[in-house]
């Protein structure tokens, strides 16, 4: 009885793979202000640690990459120190990013730096979105390409259906998982399964087929394939924040995965796990919950021990400053050197570094920028929402506004006082009760 | 000497409070409000009292008793059948009120302030007429029915203007009087006002008097007022009987204006006041910050909660961390949770809250 039940996951480990993060631009955070006023969006610690950070540990479970190319148009000194520390972190990955001198769009970047991905003849690689906080089944993704010898696999997951048409929506073949249909924000309702941002592409099907995209446009430039001006007025409105109608801009979800989808080895693998975008400031908040619990769930060392005032999951940076009488958790992150007086109670929340909560201070689903003070006997307080929910605002008294209450850089809410419901931009104090505001 | 205090109904307007205790009984810093009246008049040698009500909850009759004791006095309950206003229980008590010849005190028992009964009865003996409205003066009398004097004279009462749109002076009811027992000759038994009919028909004789009252004044019959009015009360206190608040070298004592009663409990790194009264037995975590209310009887304030303009109700506890404000009122045994924020709310007895209460409102 001789099996051999690592003989595929061994063989396709030595199939070289790469994987590529997409991490966009310090024009496309606009909507994760005010937090993008002070740090790009994919450096923003959530769960104690940057977005990318989390997608480059799901990449490390993966045997056959070696190598990870973060594409963007941050100037180069953004991720230095980033990179410096990773390498530390991921000795086993050789990780760089490649600058775009201009936004090219998600499959325009790839294209563009196709020999750098292309160097080591890599079979296929992955390519993740930096805006999305989820598991990364990268090798549950992985066996499907090998299992079905696809060209392409994309990661979904069911949505409720009026969420639905807020995104990639896939038709699949429930039996043999086949994608036969793919529509980027439909404006009725086509299917609840939908794109979460993450790819593994054959290299040579990839690129053939963003080469012939482009040679299409260049042969057929204006014939741009927005259904109607209604979908194009709300794609615009959806805060798509680089200019889109440039041509130059080469999308992967609109313009490269419907082509896919008419051929026959695309292929979806579907996760039961969470998912989540990250795109407004307060989608940080329940993105550092999924994160915690997934840490928490793998006895992650990191975490803070459970106790009577700590309710887990809650990761305290080793140089916080975390009184024992204050009471924190579910869901909490206290960045570096930040301070939690007596008595405080934080809850759902994320204190970024050098931030101050003063004691008998209460604070509930919010964001405390860096180096801000919460006063004492203050409350500043956002309103749970549902977990099956993708939406970061709420309708309160019919009118719209964030659910999560997020202070920007160094910003003071004064002794006693409460603010509910707000964003605050940098450098604010607030001494009187606000609710429901933005605060400029 | 002789009393009457117009208790009236249920008084509704009280409520969520007044659905376990009758008005008189709801403690006001620390005693049922009837108790300072009953103790003032006692004070100016008042001997029988009437308690003009019409409902009699047997629960008075217990606590009335006590003061009968206390105080050396007579209570009497005189039950209206119907509704009679505000003259017409003076009718109905005629036969006390008008055993002989003295005059008798009338109050209203939503009236609080530093009540000058003696000097009241000075003032009425020595102009000798038929009745003495104490007056006091206000910021917006375009609100309340206005005080006119006769030309040249102090205190001799010409009309009655009600809301004035412009000035005729700044003088109100108080809602305390002393009368003669031939006022009573005036009112008929039915349903009928001391305001509107009988002091009308005293002023046209030339017969009523005012009577300038000092210091504070509240009508307390709504928690806004009672709130306020408890402020005021306890300033009041600060001047006259400091001995009965808190000193302020208390470590936890904040702007002053906290009466505590000797059987509640509070815990470290707390920051009470000003304007706080905390009942018998009340239990006050670590680090709760409260000011501008009052906590009732066997009531819990857990650690970290932040408190004010509320009135928390007997038995009724505050989550930690949790923050009430906004004249919320907690009726009898209500529970709030953690971490729960209340804005206004009015939450009846037993109830238990989970979630915050954003906009003032009414909790069933």
């Amino acid at each position: 009885m001789l099996k051999v039940p690592m003989r595929g996951a061994s063989a396709s480990a030595q199939t070289p793979t790469k994987a590529v993060i997409l991490v966009g631009g310090p024009s496309r955070g606009t909507r994760f202000r005010p937090l993008s006023l002070d740090a790009p969006k994919p450096l923003f610690d959530v769960a104690g640690h940057p977005i990318i950070w989390h997608n480059l540990k799901a990449i490390e479970k993966v045997e056959s990459v070696k190598e990870v190319i973060l594409i963007g148009y941050y100037d180069e000194s953004v991720f230095r120190d980033f990179l410096k520390d990773s390498a530390r972190e991921f000795p086993q990955l050789k990780i760089q990013y490649l600058r775009e001198y201009q936004a090219l769009g998600t499959a325009g970047g790839l294209y563009h730096f196709r020999d750098a991905i292309l160097k080591g003849k890599p079979e296929r690689f992955f390519v993740l979105n930096a805006d999305v906080c989820c598991s990364f089944p990268l090798n549950e993704m992985l066996k499907l390409f090998d299992d079905k010898d696809a060209e392409a696999v994309i990661l979904g997951t069911r949505i409720s259906n009026d969420a639905a048409t807020n995104f990639g929506c896939i038709v699949s073949d429930a039996h043999t998982k086949r994608v036969l249909h793919y529509v980027e924000k439909p404006e009725s309702h086509i299917s609840n399964l939908i794109n979460c941002g993450v790819y593994l592409f054959d290299t040579e099907t990839i690129f053939s087929s963003i080469k012939s995209t482009i040679k299409r446009r260049t042969e057929r430039p204006r014939l741009i394939a927005y259904p109607s001006s209604e979908n194009l007025e709300s794609s615009y409105i959806g805060g798509e924040d680089d200019d889109d109608s440039s041509k130059e801009v080469l999308r992967l979800e609109q313009d490269i995965l419907s082509d896919l989808a008419d051929s026959n080895r695309f292929f979806v693998h579907e996760t039961k796990d969470f998912w989540r975008q990250i795109k407004t400031a307060g989608s940080a908040v329940p993105a550092n919950a999924l994160y915690l619990q997934k840490a928490f769930q793998s006895q992650s060392e990191e975490l803070a021990k459970p106790s009577a005032n700590v309710l887990p999951p809650v990761f305290i940076h080793p140089t916080a400053e975390v009184d024992p009488t204050a009471k924190l958790g579910p869901n909490v992150s206290i960045g570096p050197r930040a301070v939690v007086g007596p008595g405080a109670r934080v809850k759902e929340s994320i204190v970024l570094e050098d931030a101050e909560i003063k004691h008998d201070a209460c604070v509930l689903y919010s964001i405390i920028g860096w180096s801000s003070k919460v006063g004492a006997w203050a409350r500043v307080e956002g309103t749970p929402t549902p977990v099956t929910s993708h939406s970061t605002s709420i309708i309160k008294n019919g009118v719209k506004v964030q659910s999560v209450t997020i202070l920007g850089k160094e910003c003071s809410v004064a002794n006693e006082v409460r603010v509910q419901n707000c964003v605050c931009l940098p450098n604010k104090e607030l001494k009187r009760d606000v609710a429901n505001e933005v605060i400029m | 000497m002789k009393a009457l205090i117009l208790v009236g109904g249920f008084g509704t307007r009280l409520r969520p409070l007044t659905l376990t205790l009758p008005k008189p009984l709801v403690e006001f810093g620390n005693q049922p409000m009837i108790y300072h009246q009953v103790e003032a008049l006692a004070a100016a040698g008042v001997t029988d009292i009437v308690l003009a009500v019409n409902y009699r909850p047997e629960i008075m009759t217990a606590a009335l008793n006590k003061y009968e004791e206390q105080f050396n006095v007579k209570i009497t309950f005189s039950v209206e059948s119907e509704p009679l206003g505000t003259a017409g229980p003076l009718k109905l008590a005629e036969k006390i009120l008008g055993k002989d010849n003295s005059p008798f005190f009338v109050l209203n028992s939503d009236v609080i302030c530093e009540y000058p009964f003696k000097k009241l009865l000075d003032f009425h003996k020595s102009h000798g007429e038929e009745g003495t409205i104490v007056v006091t003066k206000v910021e917006e009398p375009s609100k309340y029915g206005v005080i006119v004097h006769k030309p040249n004279h102090p205190s001799r009462i010409d009309r009655f203007v009600e809301k004035p749109v412009e000035f005729v002076g700044n003088r109100i009811n108080a809602g305390i009087y002393i009368l003669n027992p031939s006022v009573l000759k005036r009112i008929e038994l039915r349903p009928t006002s001391i305001e509107q009919e009988t002091f009308p028909a005293i002023v046209k004789d030339g017969g009523l008097h005012s009577f300038d009252l000092e210091g504070f004044w509240m009508d307390v019959g709504q928690p806004k007022d009672f709130l306020s009015g408890t402020c005021l009360y306890l300033s009041s206190l600060n001047k006259r009987n400091p001995k009965a608040l808190v000193p302020a070298s208390e470590p936890y004592v904040f702007g002053g204006n906290v009466m505590v009663h000797p059987t509640a409990k509070i815990g470290k790194n707390c920051r009470i006041g000003p304007n706080v009264v905390l009942g018998p037995n009340v239990v006050v975590g670590d680090g709760v910050r409260i000011q501008r209310s009052v906590i009732l009887e066997n009531a819990k304030v857990k650690d970290h909660a932040w408190v004010k303009s509320t009135i928390c109700g007997w038995n009724s506890s505050i989550g930690r961390w949790a923050r009430l404000e906004n004249v919320t009122v907690l009726g009898d045994d209500v529970s709030i949770g953690d971490e729960v924020y209340v804005n206004g709310g009015s939450v009846l007895p037993h109830k238990s809250i989970k979630q915050n209460v954003e906009t003032p409102s009414i909790i069933m």
